[in-house]
């Protein structure tokens, strides 16, 4: 089913949880909410739910007004973080459980239940309790239980966080698979960047209540419409710093200059932002060379994180091989300013 | 401070009458030097808690004995050994303030209350709590609460080690970076040794001088993260450290040389010997490569993970993953790839085959 949110807002008593905001997710699509705790994420998926009603504004679900339809009259189902079985029940029954009370017969259950139970590689667990399994096979219990039911709108809020790094992997690989079958609508939340990067599909990025930008992952991830959505997207964090452009020169502070593309120059002469990823910033190369000071280098396999002090701001290098530093020890880094992105004092971005 | 020493340490819990032990611990040999930064590695259910159980003193080994700087400690109780610990999950006294609660480890132990406040002074400093000192601790965010409960395992200056048990995961991304350096920085200024449980690879190798990874009770691999990732001498290492992990392949051995599918491989050193059991050959995503006269391969997917992309292969029935940074180019017709013969490992039942190692 296609979603959306018309104008909507949330409050607790005084206190806004969500602001006006307007989204539109297409039928059968895979949708990433991705921000910090308390960004909003999980309220958006229960209003969408029903489990919340909006303040104001409006739901629609395919072209129907659902906003005080009761969360049972819609065809949704949500899977929470902390994962959520019946301790009493075999993996079978958990997974049964929604056909049951849908009053499928027997035969249509065993179909079903075997179908995603294969799916999910939960074959060989079926007569096992929950408490006899692995946290990803308890996770994987609970989402064959989302699945079995056949709902359009499927939620998932954070199903991830809680498993091994490594199960979250293989996880994630499947996941946008497993849908892509089912048809239905995927709402999936997340606070890490990479993460979305991996299940692709749309992103829409949130931050203190409010969806800064909503589009294709890749595409909010080379473009972020604002310093906030550059922000949310950025694991290790945006480096960014604050320039005046004078003419075709970006100046930054008694650091650097650099001439900026031909449409940047046609704007008029003042201050400005640059944000620029970590991985942009080299230990060695060709362009702007800035001066700083090591605080602190993290080595991590093949690539080594630093983070430097720079004219007053604290980047981050993200670089290919081992380089180990001192603290308080002075580097020269480098960057292409081609890689630079532009923002105005307002956090707009400036699009090139 | 202390050297702290597992001297062939098994651990069995308790079983019922007449079965067989199950070793969740196998043998153990294993220095953890003073003032080291160590981490902990490996999925849930490999034994890292148990070990971390073993050094606190909340579980005596079955078999084996623990030293602390040269002296037997394994059944000394926790009380005695001079550990902090830092829990997953923040322990803090919501009722106290962020000052009482840095110093209560300390004024248990009598210390003088002017001491205690020098002391809770300067972890409030290194951790950016100072502004926080008089607040009660139950206004705090949830990294805030963490942040005290570090303090609280780093306010003691006689501890012989401190534990932490995946002291981050409940932390947002966003500030597990900034607590992961914080971490690290404070290692550098008060140089006690620490050991850092984790499930998560980069939370180990970004914290760590040494990484201990453990794989179903055994130590599999103590190393730095360089030499895990360039030189995992166990398959699991090999698939666990990096992600995506090594493809692990299945070869045959001729002339010395292994051979992959027909298609015979370079390796900097000839395999002596005859080898039996499972024979695999290792190569980590990054060190494949595209090449004209390659092992011709088919590309099934192409994911772009922004700052670079991770490419899924067929070469007959056998799945390869490969990563290319963002501007590097596919080849839009028949793709062959190479094996960088420096990062190629050859495995015999999951160990690496030593004379295949070109250092």
């Amino acid at each position: 089913m296609s979603i959306e949110l018309r104008n909507i807002t949330f409050r607790v008593g005084a206190e806004p949880h969500i602001y006006e905001t307007s989204l539109t997710l297409e039928p059968g699509g895979f949708n990433i909410l991705l921000g910090t705790t308390l960004s909003g994420k999980t309220t958006l998926m229960r209003l969408m739910a029903g489990l919340e009603k909006p303040t104001t504004g409006e739901i629609w679900a395919s072209g129907k007004n659902v906003t005080r339809l009761p969360v049972q009259q819609r065809s949704v189902a949500m899977v929470y973080q902390s994962f959520i079985n019946y301790p009493s029940f075999s993996v079978y029954d958990n997974i049964a459980s929604p056909l049951k009370v849908a009053g499928l017969n027997k035969q249509e259950i065993d179909e079903k239940v075997h179908r995603f139970a294969d799916l999910l590689k939960l074959t060989p667990m079926l007569h096992r309790l929950p408490r006899e399994l692995s946290g990803g096979q308890q996770q994987r219990t609970a989402l064959a239980r989302a699945l079995v039911k056949g709902a359009e709108l499927v939620l998932l809020d954070e199903p991830l966080a809680n498993l091994d790094y490594k199960l979250r992997e293989e996880l994630r690989d499947e996941l946008p698979k497993l849908f892509a079958d089912t048809g239905a609508t995927v709402v999936y939340a997340t606070t890490e960047p990479l993460e979305a990067l991996m299940l692709g599909g749309n992103t829409a990025t949130l931050k203190e209540g409010r969806v800064v930008q909503f589009g294709k992952t890749s595409a909010i991830y080379r473009k972020p419409a604002t310093m906030e959505s550059a922000e949310v997207f950025s694991d290790p964090p945006i480096n960014s710093a604050a320039i005046s452009k004078r003419g075709d020169q970006a100046v930054l502070g008694k650091v650097a200059s650099w001439r900026v593309p031909e449409q940047f120059a046609a704007l008029p002469d003042g201050e400005y932002k640059i944000g620029l990823r970590p991985h942009h910033l080299l230990l060695s190369g060709q362009g702007v060379e800035v001066n700083g000071t090591v605080q602190i280098a993290e080595i991590s396999g093949s690539e080594s994180i630093i983070r430097i002090r720079v004219n007053g701001n604290v980047w981050v290098s993200q670089t290919q091989g081992i380089h180990a530093f001192e603290y308080g020890e002075k580097v020269r880094i480098y960057f292409d300013a081609s890689h630079c992105m532009y923002f105005g004092t307002d956090d707009q971005l400036i699009d090139l | 401070m202390a050297q702290i020493r597992f001297r062939d340490v098994r651990h069995a819990y308790p079983q019922p009458k007449g079965q067989e032990p199950v070793y969740a611990l196998n043998e153990i040999n294993l220095v953890w030097e003073d003032g080291g930064a160590y981490a902990l590695l490996g999925p849930s259910g490999c034994g890292k808690t148990t070990l971390l159980n073993i050094i606190s003193g909340l579980l005596t080994p079955s078999e084996g004995e623990i030293l602390f700087d040269g002296k037997e400690v394994t059944h000394l109780p926790t009380s005695e050994r001079q550990i902090a610990q830092v829990f997953q999950f923040p322990v803090v006294y919501d009722t106290m303030t962020v000052f009482d609660n840095l110093a209560f480890p300390l004024r248990n132990r009598g210390m003088d209350e002017k001491l205690v406040t020098e002391r809770v002074e300067q972890i409030a400093e290194m951790l950016d709590l100072s502004t926080n000192l008089k607040k009660r601790a139950s206004g705090l965010t949830a990294d805030g609460k963490q942040k005290i409960s570090l303090g609280r395992g780093l306010v003691r200056s006689n501890v012989n080690a401190i534990l932490f048990d995946e002291p981050l995961t409940v932390i947002d991304p966003h500030l597990k970076w900034q607590l992961r350096s914080k971490l690290k920085e404070l290692h550098q200024q008060v140089g006690m040794t620490m050991i850092y449980v984790t499930h998560d690879q980069i939370e180990a190798l970004t914290f760590a001088e040494k990484v201990v990874v453990m794989y179903e009770g055994t130590v599999v691999q103590v190393g730095t993260p360089v030499e895990l990732f360039n030189h995992p001498r166990h398959t699991f290492v090999g698939y666990f450290i990096g992600s995506p992990g090594m493809n692990i392949l299945p070869c045959t051995i001729d002339a010395g040389q292994p051979v992959f599918c027909r298609s015979p491989l370079t390796i900097p050193k000839r395999i002596k010997g005859d080898l039996q059991g499972k024979l695999e050959v290792g190569i980590r995503p990054e060190f494949v490569e595209f090449a004209d006269d390659g092992i011709p391969v088919s590309i099934e997917k192409v994911e772009d993970l922004g700052r670079y992309q991770v490419l899924t292969l067929t070469h007959e029935s056998e799945i390869i993953k490969m990563v290319m940074t963002e501007d590097q180019t596919i080849p839009s017709e028949n793709p062959r790839i190479q094996f960088d013969p420096h990062h190629t490992k050859v495995y015999c039942d999951d160990w690496v085959v030593e004379e295949a190692v070109n250092e």
